[in-house]
């Protein structure tokens, strides 16, 4: 290059005429168009892109996958030579490593004494560690408040093609709670399910299971309630407000509760929180509260995954708090 | 006075709630909430930073009635309390700076969803700073990375869902790295608490084969972290994810979350391998090899950039290759100048992605550099602070991004080790000049008279379409007072802070080097 067109070509940078990625492989270059225009330049963007891309992938798009190919080969390989040399090299739990069973020797040696719950993972995880599973039970409301940022129906997502998308779903879905089959089992299933969860929930420091497992059960019931009787029948115990209450109080009690655990512990009080008996439904201390807590986060967090990907709501209240147009009834076959 | 001791843990505790409450109240509540609780916080981190620096120890607390081994533990020392307070007070000037924008970007039904996700965003920094167990690392960790793809998907435009889904890919991939590091740490060592962990790993390392199986998992640990925080070969997703999203999520992402993966990296070099240690393995010289790779290569990537945004993205690359090239050179230096370049770069950048879309907006809301001429002098406040920070990046006197410079280049002469010293050299002045190039190309732009070829007077396509009728356009042409001091007071704040880290830069480094003392 002559110091004439470099300089030419330096000026041009300068001024921001020059774009040095043009011809790169990394050319799309559809978030840096203007805010306003976004929707106006779409298409021109997208055939310019789609002519780059044409030239690209003659050349540069099949050299890269072949190297990607390679190289993510070689990667997994490196990863799996690592895996196998690491577990060739730790030792055995046990009499080969008594360091690593000082921790849990404790847990299954005085678990019991110290918590009040014979099932020790629930005593475990809502007491030893309840930092954890207070951070735990956040991550599902993180979640779940993301995929309602996400998916919750408003005016942005609606307004284009998603619009029609959804009504065409609702509309042309087979709908199973016309289905009499699927009508009469689902209502015979959905209270021995909600029951059994209710059990497992209140059982979690007596024998397995808890507020995870439990919630995730009674969860599941109200999907298959949904279901197959129609999201309109939940709607009519389940707004949005139950629901947004529901969560409210339990993550709320939850933190508070161990959080006056932690500050009782930790300035060396008496909590005043009774151990109870333990075997009975009453032991545990703050266990079983905890797991209803929990349960009840994880049974919200599951039923507004099943109704933010279904219908974009949650219990047939928008944001705003109008209810959507009701789908017509059908009528029963 | 001990009474101070439990603020760590209410920092916690109150965020959770404060999320929980964002959701139940609406947009507008939920934000003016949002910023008096963080002031509430920012008064609570400096009464532990008071306490720490008057005790002269740090502290550990247990949470809840069972000590080390068994329960869990957080601690605060120092250095703790220090990152802890600038953490929040950026926080803060983020959402204070960003709402204008937050209006336009979010749908105004989800505004109080964001400050939901602000405030879990704000217990999972706070959580990872004090945390003293590795695995409550790792949870909320988990909850670090949700938040930030939340914060980043909430815009709700293809290009940025496409980013956020791009980045949650790379990021889970991280946390998965991450806990299989733990995972293979606690199964040699058999506790997750750091410190019981440190004297087991020390035990491990000494006996023959040890170090190679500490070393694998700790290589594991490191590449899942050096993913999410942008380390040099992961970095291009950071183009993408900062250049889209709203203006505030952009400023924590890149201020503060990827620090917050840094500090968690850095607390486990010191706190469960121990530094002696760490300094015998190889990590150490590759993470410092990628360190000035980054630097260079990110600076000629935002060099390529055509947009301000991708610049200022890829420019984060290179400062990020400075914290992992301090933490890599070692030497008592070399570690406190890494934690100040987490400050000072902090500092910088957040101010720097508040001010880009000012100038933006005055410049028919386009990103492009041809579109940006003039606009410092439309908009003079934004480009007064533009300059300024970019005068911070390329390494100017009186500016924090010079002060890290100087002591990263002090810090490579302690080390006594020309291999380190040469390398670093080279780097620093290679990464200053090209600093130089794209960020005094940018402020040369901005202030060459005329308008480029931004159509400035076109009418806000944007909001007409986005708006309806009832709901009239969120960014008046002209501010209103609380408008304009929403933007003036943190904007301020930042540069305030910019020029104390640059002037008195000492007072910093005696603080880190306390800190430091109190660490291991």
């Amino acid at each position: 290059m002559s110091a004439k067109t470099f300089k030419k070509a330096f000026r041009r940078w300068l001024d921001g005429g020059r774009d040095l990625t043009e011809n790169v492989m990394d050319g799309k270059r559809g978030h840096d168009l203007p805010r306003q225009d976004q929707r106006r330049l779409l298409h021109e963007a997208e055939d310019a892109a789609l002519a780059r891309m044409g030239r690209v992938v003659r050349s540069e798009r099949r050299a890269f996958a072949a190297w990607y190919r390679v190289a993510s080969v070689a990667c997994c390989l490196v990863l799996m030579a690592v895996f196998l040399y690491m577990v060739a090299h730790i030792t055995r739990y046990g009499a080969e490593n008594p360091r690593a069973a000082e921790v849990a020797e404790r847990y299954i040696e005085r678990g019991l004494e110290e918590t009040g719950a014979v099932n020790i993972v629930s005593g475990m995880i809502l007491d030893y560690r309840a930092f954890d599973t207070l951070g735990e039970s956040h991550v599902l409301f993180t979640a779940l408040i993301c995929v309602m940022v996400l998916l919750r129906r408003d005016r942005k997502n609606m307004r284009t093609a998603y619009e029609d998308y959804y009504r065409i779903r609702e509309e042309s879905y087979f709908p199973i709670n016309h289905d009499p089959i699927a009508r009469r089992v689902g209502g015979a299933l959905v209270p021995c399910i909600l029951m059994f969860g209710i059990y497992v929930l209140l059982n979690g420091q007596i024998s397995p299971g808890g507020g995870f497992s439990g919630g995730a059960v009674l969860g599941a019931g109200l999907v298959i309630f949904a279901s197959t009787r129609g999201d309109d029948a939940v709607d009519r115990f389940l707004t949005g407000k139950v629901f947004r209450r529901a969560t409210f109080f339990a993550l709320s009690f939850y933190s508070f509760a161990k959080g006056y655990v932690f500050f009782m512990g930790a300035n060396g009080l008496e909590n005043h929180i009774p151990k109870g008996t333990p075997g009975a439904i009453l032991s545990g201390g703050l266990i079983l509260p905890l797991d209803v807590a929990v349960g009840l986060v994880v049974a919200c967090t599951m039923f507004g995954f099943y109704s933010l990907f279904r219908r974009g709501i949650i219990g047939g209240e928008d944001a705003d708090g109008a209810a959507p147009q009701k789908r017509t009834e059908g009528e029963e076959p | 006075m001990g009474f101070i001791r439990n603020f760590p843990l209410f920092t916690i505790i109150f965020s959770l709630f404060s999320s929980v409450l964002c959701m139940m109240l609406t947009g507008r509540r939920a934000q003016r909430y949002t910023v008096c609780y963080e002031c509430f916080l920012i008064a609570l981190t400096g009464a532990v930073l008071w306490y720490v620096c008057k005790t002269g120890e740090a502290f550990t607390y247990v949470m809840g009635e069972f000590p080390a081994p068994w329960g869990n533990e957080i601690r605060a020392g120092v250095l703790e309390a220090m990152l802890a307070l600038v953490f929040l007070i950026i926080l803060l000037c983020s959402v204070l700076g960003g709402w204008r924008f937050l209006l336009i970007d979010v749908e105004h039904s989800k505004i109080n969803l964001y400050f939901t996700l602000i405030n879990l965003l704000t217990a999972a920094l706070m959580s990872l700073v004090w945390t003293n167990d590795i695995f409550t690392g790792y949870v909320f960790l988990e909850i670090l990375t949700l938040t930030s793809c939340g914060i980043l998907i909430v815009r709700e435009i293809g290009r940025t869902t496409l980013a956020a889904v791009r980045y949650m890919v790379l990021n889970l991939l991280g946390s998965g790295l991450f806990l299989l590091g733990v995972v293979l740490l606690y199964s040699l060592t058999g506790h997750l608490l750091m410190l019981p962990m440190r004297a087991a790993v020390s035990e491990i390392v000494a006996a023959p084969g040890g170090a190679v199986t500490v070393t694998f998992s700790l290589a594991i640990l490191t590449i899942g972290l050096g993913i999410k925080s942008g380390l040099f070969p992961f970095h291009f997703w950071m183009p993408d994810t900062y250049g889209t999203a709203t203006p505030t999520s952009a400023a924590i992402l890149s201020a503060l979350v990827s620090k917050a993966y840094i500090f968690l990296l850095f607390k486990i070099y010191w706190r469960v391998i121990g530094i002696e240690v760490f300094e015998t393995l190889p990590i150490r010289r590759i993470l410092f090899g990628l360190g000035i790779l980054g630097m260079v290569f990110g600076s000629v990537s935002a060099i390529r950039a055509d947009s301000i945004h991708k610049m200022v993205a890829f420019s984060s690359a290179a400062q990020i290759g400075y914290i992992y090239m301090g933490l890599g050179m070692g030497g008592p230096l070399g570690y406190v100048t890494a934690i100040f370049q987490i400050l000072a770069h902090a500092v910088t950048k957040s101010l720097l992605f508040l001010t880009t879309p000012r100038l933006a907006r005055v410049s028919g809301d386009s990103l492009l550099f041809q579109n940006l001429q003039g606009s410092g002098l439309r908009d003079k406040s934004a480009g007064i602070f533009f300059t300024l920070c970019a005068f911070s990046m390329v390494g100017i006197p009186v500016f924090a991004g010079f002060s890290a410079k100087l002591f990263f280049a002090v810090a490579a002469v302690e080390t006594g080790d020309l291999g380190i010293l040469f390398p670093t050299m080279l780097a620093l002045a290679v990464s200053s000049v090209l600093n130089a190039l794209y960020f005094i190309r940018t402020v040369i732009r901005i202030y060459t008279a005329g308008r480029g070829g931004a159509d400035i007077y076109a009418p806000r396509i944007y909001a007409a379409e986005h708006n309806d009728d009832d709901t009239p356009d969120s960014f008046p042409e002209t501010e209103t007072l609380s408008g304009r001091l929403s933007y003036w007071i943190p904007a301020l704040a930042l540069t305030g802070m910019n020029l104390f880290l640059g002037l008195f830069s000492w007072v910093a480094l005696d603080f880190i080097r306390r800190g430091l003392a109190m660490f291991a």
